[in-house]
């Protein structure tokens, strides 16, 4: 008989890993992806396949030749990475965007902070935020590429809807003008959308991803569903104020980010609270600013930026939001 | 919805393979070798030495201090030497080697299979049977019975607490013990209670358990004072902390023990042994050893003597089998792994478990992804990542002691649950001792 | 516009003087005093906060050396005699030399000669494992070989040899700062006197055990049989729970005791090559010429 082993105690483990939660991850997108692909065709293969290679890539290459350490890609958060920046694009994206998102995201804010684990920034939406201040036009091009799935292109004019809203606030329009012009109707926004990025058109196949996640036990419901809490009450309560300036909770939940952000970019475990206490506190924060982004500030979108935001705040409510202890006292003497 | 504890816990699976096997008298052995370590506290002297003749049940070591208590003889024969010898871990004990001649008992002993239900006997008078019978918890930490059931003058005891709970995976002896011999061991509690001078007691036993419940609902129905509560299926329910929180909600202050809640937990295993020792003289010189795993062909629940080397147990299931990669005496949540196989069971032996290789070999380690499953896990309330960072700097003891790593009850479900596979609990397990020294020499020197 | 460029240096200059005055007060009113010598000697001293004097760190020891009376028990490691002479002549006082030193590890149980009994799978450290274990060999007092000592040194002399299985010393770059004789959970490591020309003996072995056990579980342990000790001329060795010691301070370097030792426990660093005949054995090579087998 071979060697026994000896080690402390406990001689058991969970079967999951790192590289299984990661999985579970690209398994939950995957009807996001496939409504994408259904939509936009090649363009969004394309921009999958090229987020995912060059995230892959680079993570490899720091691995190996700058950090000189153990080359970690197998464990599939970069290729999480790689599809979560792909899905926060719009889908007429050139390819090299996509590397340059991948080169911020990787090369930038997740290895020089040290690798997996060590970033404060969630490095998908740095790579978006880049995008967008760098390349203003192109990352708010909505125009819908061909797709050989379907033929109804001129059905959908491209632009999002928040775009339209801001636009038309911007003009002087109220927005019973602008939704009377635009035909959005809540079917549409549920199942599939008009315009967006690749990952936001269909809120149906997110919240399946959501369901899976919850089943797998990967994330816990607390960040999704107090984000999109927070955003319904708030927007709620402007919409009663005044309707005709202010977008209502159906509206801001099912359009823009927020189902893909709160569902698969706040609940990412490196860059959110550990303790419940703390991630209530992250996950209102997200969507107070998310709200007042979208009706006070420049950008029609606001949830990445909120996510980032908050994301500052992480350290801080590690520090002071703990979880519940066993014993709250301490015996005296 | 049963109760439980409030705070994290895992849901192992419970792999009970040898909950069926009766209870089995372990042939009788040539030699013995007798630790004088059995229990936690000061190990025991010797009061043999070479050549001399002792029956079962005979004292052969004696306490030497408070926290200390007697060994007895768990065999008849001659004593072969008293000399130090491997424990589990490759660390030289003492023990008493014994020559087996036959099975001859001490006289006193009552080895009749009658109940007993009188208890004629004082409080004082159970103290001291239970001490002179060499009682020990045998919840796996086997600190001195009559040590724990004598609280110090200031603190008073409201009620005792049975933990038959059995938590961890694969070990059955305790639900045997249950369904087998439920009457001695309820009689055993109220000998308990008797002492303690209590009035109230709980039997807590886990849901996954339903026939001991059963039984030891029917022989506690002599009882009025005794409460029989299923509890959830959760690891580590049989924590004393965790136990108390789930039968009675109150939860022990830091630092102390559970007596400042008015808690004395004991296990089943320790009724029983109280039973016998209070009612009829038997000290404790045997104990129920579940030999079981995924590679074994046959589980088996053993009666096994004290000072039978584990390389004696091996062979009675035929042999290790070939794809058995660790031994663990105990559970495999908190058991310790065998290094060296001539070594002996002790009083508190629950266990000897077979592992696999493919279920047991640690995996390398990875980045901590702040996923936070270890403190969703943690029963304690603790964020095991972060004793981990910490323990690894170096010299952070003030901000450790801070993060209460002393509260850590060291029950392994940090380490079990992480998904990068990061050796939590044995860098917090060594921490933790660090931080208590400095805790404990800091106090002394007020 | 140009206004705007105008008022914003203005803006800032103000400002800028405003808080330089603001900090220059308050670095007055928060001054230590501080004996300027203290800065002086912390300059001579190579900044390494390395703890290997014993104080924590290169201001603590120059605070500690100026407030005493003389420097003479006062020692930095790195600096070594260069740097606390030049100490000496700024405090006014004499230099004491010192000998150096380097860590030693006593213990040689490579994979070769200590046969592995288990195979530890917990967290590769000797500090976790010491507190588990008796260790993964038949020897409980050698080399458990997790690197402890290497990760714990400052200056890159400790390293551990994966062949082979424990941990050697790299007696050009070692300060003898002491850092690896703390941290290791066996204390196998000593410092000793490098010797002159670098050249020193001394027991690889801390086995305590009685001889038939310690050679059983490795084939270079020390057994405890007394013959080196018997043989020295200078009383040098001194046998104490099966282990022999050698002293420093009366070794001569004559290696009369690595001769008579049946298991070559003994090892003698930086001597020439030698061909020895032992009542054992035919003809045996010294063990070490240079820190290497």
């Amino acid at each position: 008989m071979a060697r026994l082993l000896v080690s402390g105690a406990p001689h058991l483990h969970v079967k999951e890993n790192t590289q299984s939660l990661m999985r579970d991850v690209l398994i939950a997108l995957a009807p996001s992806l496939l409504v994408s692909i259904y939509f936009f065709g090649f363009s969004a293969i394309k921009l999958v396949l090229v987020g995912v290679i060059s995230c892959v890539l680079v993570e490899y290459l720091i691995q190996k030749f700058i950090m000189k350490t153990k080359v970690t890609v197998n464990d599939l958060s970069a290729t999480v990475t790689g599809c979560l920046l792909a899905l926060n694009l719009p889908p007429s994206s050139p390819w090299w965007l996509v590397v340059i998102g991948a080169i911020v995201a990787i090369g930038i804010v997740k290895m020089t902070f040290g690798g997996l684990g060590q970033n404060i920034f969630n490095p998908a939406l740095v790579g978006r935020v880049f995008l967008l201040i760098s390349f203003p036009t192109l990352m708010t091009d909505w125009t819908i590429p061909e797709s050989w799935f379907r033929t109804d292109v001129d059905a959908f004019t491209g632009a999002t809807p928040l775009g339209i809203a801001k636009e038309g606030l911007a003009a002087g329009l109220t927005l019973p003008e602008i939704f009377a012009a635009n035909e959005f109707t809540f079917r549409e926004m549920f199942f599939i959308k008009a315009g967006g990025s690749v990952g936001e058109i269909s809120a149906l196949a997110l919240i399946l991803g959501f369901v899976y996640l919850l089943i797998r036990r990967v994330i816990k419901p607390h960040i999704p569903l107090i984000i999109v809490g927070t955003i319904a009450v708030m927007t709620g309560i402007f919409n009663l104020i005044n309707p005709e300036i202010y977008t209502g909770p159906l509206f801001n939940i099912f359009t823009g980010g927020v189902l893909l952000g709160s569902i698969f970019m706040a609940t990412d475990y490196v860059t959110s609270p550990m303790s419940v206490k703390g991630i209530v506190i992250y996950s209102i924060g997200i969507g107070v600013i998310t709200v007042l982004i979208r009706y006070f500030g420049a950008y029609p979108e606001g949830i990445s930026f909120a996510i980032l935001i908050m994301n500052t705040t992480v350290p801080l409510l590690n520090k002071y939001c703990k979880p519940r202890r066993y014993a709250k006292e301490v015996k005296n003497g | 919805m049963k109760r439980t504890f409030s705070i994290g816990g895992i849901h192992p699976q419970e792999n009970k393979l040898s909950r069926e096997a009766h209870i089995e008298t372990f042939p009788v052995l040539d030699v013995a070798y007798i630790s004088m370590a059995q229990h936690l506290g000061a190990p025991a002297e010797p009061v043999v030495q070479k050549g001399d003749k002792v029956k079962v049940g005979q004292v052969i070591g004696k306490p030497t201090g408070f926290i200390s208590t007697f060994v007895h003889s768990s065999v008849s024969g001659t004593v072969k030497a008293v000399e130090p010898k491997g424990d589990l871990a490759g660390n030289p004990v003492m023990h008493i080697v014994i020559d087996v001649e036959g099975d001859e008992w001490c006289e006193e002993i009552n080895r009749s299979k009658d109940i007993v239900r009188e208890i004629p006997f004082s409080s004082e008078e159970i103290l001291e049977k239970i001490k002179n019978a060499g009682v020990v918890g045998l919840g796996g930490a086997a600190f001195p019975t009559h040590v724990k059931l004598n609280p110090p003058k200031d603190k008073k005891a409201e009620y005792l607490i049975i933990n038959g709970t059995e938590c961890e995976p694969y070990i059955t002896s305790d639900d045997r013990i249950m369904r087998e011999r439920p009457d001695e061991i309820v009689i055993g509690a109220a000998i308990m209670m008797k002492a303690l001078k209590v009035d109230k007691c709980y039997i807590g036993i886990e849901e996954n358990k339903p026939e001991a419940i059963v039984s030891i609902t029917r022989a506690a129905s002599h009882y009025p004072d005794m409460k029989v509560v299923a509890l959830k299926k959760k690891y580590p329910q049989g924590g004393e902390k965790q136990l108390i929180d789930a039968l009675t909600g109150r939860k022990v202050p830091s630092l102390a023990l559970p007596i400042e809640v008015g808690a004395v937990v004991q296990n089943v295993g320790t009724s029983l042994a109280v039973y016998e020792a209070v009612q009829k003289n038997k000290p404790l010189i045997d104990n129920v050893v579940t030999v079981t795993g995924n590679c074994v062909p046959q589980h088996r629940n053993f009666l096994v003597r004290v000072g039978t080397p584990f390389s004696k147990i091996l062979n009675a299931i035929g042999g290790a089998p070939s794809d058995a990669a660790k031994f663990v005496s105990g559970g495999p949540m908190m058991g310790k792994a065998v290094a060296n196989i001539e070594a002996s069971t002790l009083k508190a032996t629950s266990a000897l478990l077979l592992l696999t290789e493919a279920e047991t070999k640690r995996k390398e380690e990875g980045n901590c992804i702040r996923c936070g499953n270890c403190i969703d896990a943690c029963p304690m309330g603790l964020e095991p990542y972060l004793l981990n960072k910490l323990s690894r700097i170096g010299g952070m003891y003030d901000e450790l002691e801070k993060e209460k790593i002393h509260d850590c009850i060291e029950c392994g479900c940090c380490l079990y649950s992480c998904p990068a596979h990061i050796p939590l609990l044995d860098i917090i397990r060594v921490s933790k001792a660090e931080v208590m020294n400095i805790m404990r020499n800091r106090s002394v020197k007020k | 516009m140009i206004t705007t460029i105008i008022y914003t240096i203005v803006c800032l200059v103000v400002l800028g003087l405003l808080f330089s005055v603001v900090l220059y007060l308050v670095a007055q009113m928060f001054k230590v005093e501080e004996d300027p010598r203290v800065d002086i000697v912390e300059s001579l001293l190579p900044g390494a906060n390395c703890g290997g004097c014993g104080l924590a760190g290169c201001h603590a020891f120059a605070e500690d050396v100026v407030k005493a009376s003389s420097i003479g028990s006062f020692y930095c490691p790195v600096g070594g005699d260069a740097v606390m002479e030049k100490i000496a002549t700024a405090l006014g006082q004499e230099a004491v030399k010192t000998e150096p030193r380097v860590a030693v590890i006593k213990c040689h149980g490579t994979f070769d000669n200590r046969a592995k009994t288990n195979c530890f799978d917990g967290y590769a450290s000797c500090k976790v494992m010491a507190s588990l274990y008796s260790g993964d060999t038949g020897c409980k007092y050698g080399c458990l070989g997790k690197g402890d000592c290497v990760s714990v040194c400052k200056f890159d002399a400790i390293h551990l040899d994966e062949k082979r299985g424990i941990v050697e010393v790299d007696e050009e770059k070692c300060v003898a700062c002491g850092a690896c004789v703390k941290v290791c959970p066996k204390s196998i490591i000593e410092l000793r006197p490098k010797g002159p020309k670098n050249r020193r003996v001394y027991v690889s072995c801390s086995n305590k055990d009685k001889g038939a056990i310690a050679r059983k579980a490795c084939s270079v342990s020390c057994i405890g049989c007394g013959k080196c000790a018997k043989v020295c001329a200078f009383e040098a060795i001194t046998i104490e729970n099966n282990l022999a010691y050698i002293d420093a301070s009366k070794c001569k370097l004559c290696r009369k005791c690595i001769d008579e030792c049946p298991t070559n426990a003994i090892w003698a660093v930086n001597f020439p090559l030698k061909v020895a005949v032992t009542p054992n054995k035919v003809e045996v090579q010294n063990p070490v010429v240079k820190n290497e087998n």
